[in-house]
């Protein structure tokens, strides 16, 4: 669930509908997939390209506080494993922006929206990795919220989007595995990797469920999302449905939620837990987090002081065509 | 069929050189400089993550980063039990002092800017190549193995990082002027990837391993070809090459290198992750 907070157009009823606009509905709730090329409204074409790009730009940023843990793995198994690991988000990134591409915007353009700020990106990855068990926190946590809502949108409506899904899925349950792997070997460690552990779980509880985004009583850009089965679940079902899931495997693994007040709930069959602290979640969306300006400010140093290599890489390409030109004219 | 793969699982293919005792000393340093070369450079790779010039960038570099710890699990995997002292390819990696590394300093140096690394990556990627291509013809089974699964991915490297210095160096001004400025910097670090001295001797009188100044010729003759079309010159010959690695004499940079790889085995020891 890298998409959070997406600008969706204004709900039409069918009343107000264009017959395209009727028709196109009507392929969606038949549960026809859209393909790049078809028919769609202005605003299908514009919330999705928002919601693959802020979920694309979470993938390329989400490399970073995983990365600040590569060379200091402890064991050459776990540096492996972390290296595949964040060489798999890059390659989500690349598909994503792919499927972004096919609605007409640019690698490039997603860019530079990014290093602008006019696009966001999930807010977790603001937060520090500051011990070895948060490479098994945000595995567990962060890839955790991450599938619940990734899952569903493997139905989305539109392709390209709904086929990244399926094959981004496959990679994530498998990092949420090795993540809660991390998190067995920490919580039955020595009492310095259970601190660690319980240290690792406590900073990541809260901005984990902020994953999921604000309440829907407040969102007000989920309704024609979910019209337009661009958003499959509430923000709320999905993050129930976490809680639900996480907690047992945190008392598997010896370690205390940071909630005071959760508790099952026998009548609705999930637990009660406490809301995150909205206020923080809004400051760290408006760029006020721990590493905002960091994370943000190693990704546009990337950029600029990779300008003049990929020019470097355009201009041979020219000489190379050209090249290739003149031969083919010398040889007629 | 299935029993025998089975077999080759669980039991490392016979290797009578693996308990030579008389040669263990100059194997477990052979070893051990395979292994930390593929570390230190693995590691200086991965330093990359996140921050590489194109999408597609960060993916490669991670990747290479990838094969080249997987390589130093098998390199130094063998070392430990060569070595016959109980130390496996973590206690290796992690419980060394710089004094006892044996990787090139090539490895060890910082990463620069791309065009640096880029260059690095490339003089170490057309020797390595040459080594284990000659390794998968090697006396000792266990190495033969370990560089028949090593040289399909170092294959790929020295193709990726070939082509780049192609492009980059007949690319833009600026990027001949930087692939230039890459090969200036890092030229006194070559001679150190051909020195041969009593270790390699062993090595090759026992037919495990090449004289690597017996590589030179070869290495000048793709380095030459890959310059040329990359309209970069080689450098004369250097006055003072930079030596050492081998017998464990290192840049200032290691140290760095060693305390931060090693920061949670050595604060926490005997801890299992």
């Amino acid at each position: 669930m890298y998409a959070q907070m997406v600008k969706s157009e204004g709900m039409k009823s069918r009343d107000e509908m264009s017959p395209e606009e009727l028709a196109f509905q009507d392929r969606i709730d038949r549960g026809e997939k859209i393909e790049p090329k078809e028919w769609m409204p202005e605003g299908y074409r514009k919330t999705l390209i928002r919601q693959i790009g802020q979920h694309a730009h979470s993938e390329i940023v989400g490399q970073l506080p995983e990365g600040n843990w590569i060379t200091r793995a402890p064991t050459l198994e776990r540096k492996a494993i972390l290296l595949a690991k964040v060489q798999d988000e890059a390659g989500h990134g690349l598909y994503l922006y792919s499927a972004a591409e096919t609605l007409g915007v640019s690698r490039d353009d997603l860019m530079e929206k990014l290093h602008s700020g006019a696009m966001k990106y999930s807010s977790i990855f603001n937060y520090p990795t500051l011990n070895w068990a948060d490479m098994g926190a945000v595995g567990w946590l962060v890839d955790g919220a991450a599938i619940m809502n990734q899952v569903p949108l493997q139905r989305t409506s539109y392709g390209p989007y709904s086929r990244a899904m399926i094959r981004i899925c496959k990679e994530e349950s498998f990092h949420q595995r090795q993540g809660y792997a991390i998190m067995m070997k920490m919580a039955a460690g020595t009492p310095a990797q259970k601190e660690m552990a319980q240290d690792a779980l406590n900073r990541f509880w809260y901005p984990s469920l902020m994953m999921f985004g604000p309440s829907d009583a407040e969102s007000v850009h989920s309704a024609q999302s979910m019209a337009w089965k661009i958003k499959i679940n509430t923000n709320d079902e999905l993050r129930q449905k976490f809680v639900d899931q996480t907690v047992p495997q945190a008392h598997y693994l010896g370690l205390s939620i940071p909630d005071e007040n959760l508790r099952w709930n026998e009548e609705k069959g999930g637990y009660d837990f406490s809301e995150p602290d909205w206020s923080e979640f809004f400051e760290v969306i408006k760029g006020n987090g721990p590493c905002n300006r960091e994370r943000l400010g190693a990704r546009v140093k990337a950029w600029d002081d990779g300008e003049w290599f990929r020019e470097g890489l355009y201009a041979h390409a020219e000489k190379a065509a050209h090249r290739r030109m003149a031969a083919t004219t010398a040889a007629e | 069929m299935n029993k025998t793969t089975e077999q080759d699982v669980s039991n490392p293919v016979e290797d009578a050189f693996v308990a030579d005792a008389a040669l263990a000393p100059a194997f477990f340093a052979w070893l051990c400089r395979m292994g930390d070369n593929a570390l230190i450079l693995g590691h200086r790779v991965s330093e990359w993550c996140g921050h590489a010039p194109a999408l597609e960038e960060d993916i490669a570099m991670a990747n290479t980063a990838l094969d080249l710890i997987g390589h130093t699990q098998m390199w130094l995997g063998l070392a430990g039990e060569v070595e016959d002292k109980g130390r496996d390819a973590d206690a290796l990696a992690y419980l060394r002092d710089a004094l006892q590394f044996r990787n090139l300093l090539l490895c060890e140096l910082p990463n620069g800017d791309m065009g640096l690394t880029l260059m690095r990556q490339f003089l170490f990627d057309a020797r390595h190549h040459l080594m284990l291509e000659w390794l998968t013809r090697s006396a000792s089974p266990r190495v033969a193995e370990i560089a028949a699964k090593a040289v399909k991915e170092a294959s790929y490297h020295l193709e990726r990082s070939s082509d780049l210095v192609v492009r980059l160096g007949d690319g833009t001004e600026e990027s001949h002027r930087r692939m230039q400025a890459a090969v200036e910097q890092l030229w006194p670090y070559v001679d150190e990837m051909f020195v041969t001295d009593a270790v390699d001797d062993a090595m090759a009188a026992a037919e495990i391993a090449p004289r690597p100044c017996d590589l030179r010729k070869e290495w000048d003759e793709t380095v030459r070809s890959v310059f040329a079309e990359a309209t970069l010159d080689v450098p004369g010959a250097v006055g003072f090459a930079q030596t050492g690695g081998n017998l464990g004499r290192h840049t200032e940079h290691l140290g760095y290198i060693l305390a931060e790889m090693q920061f949670l085995q050595r604060a926490y020891p005997g801890a299992s992750w």
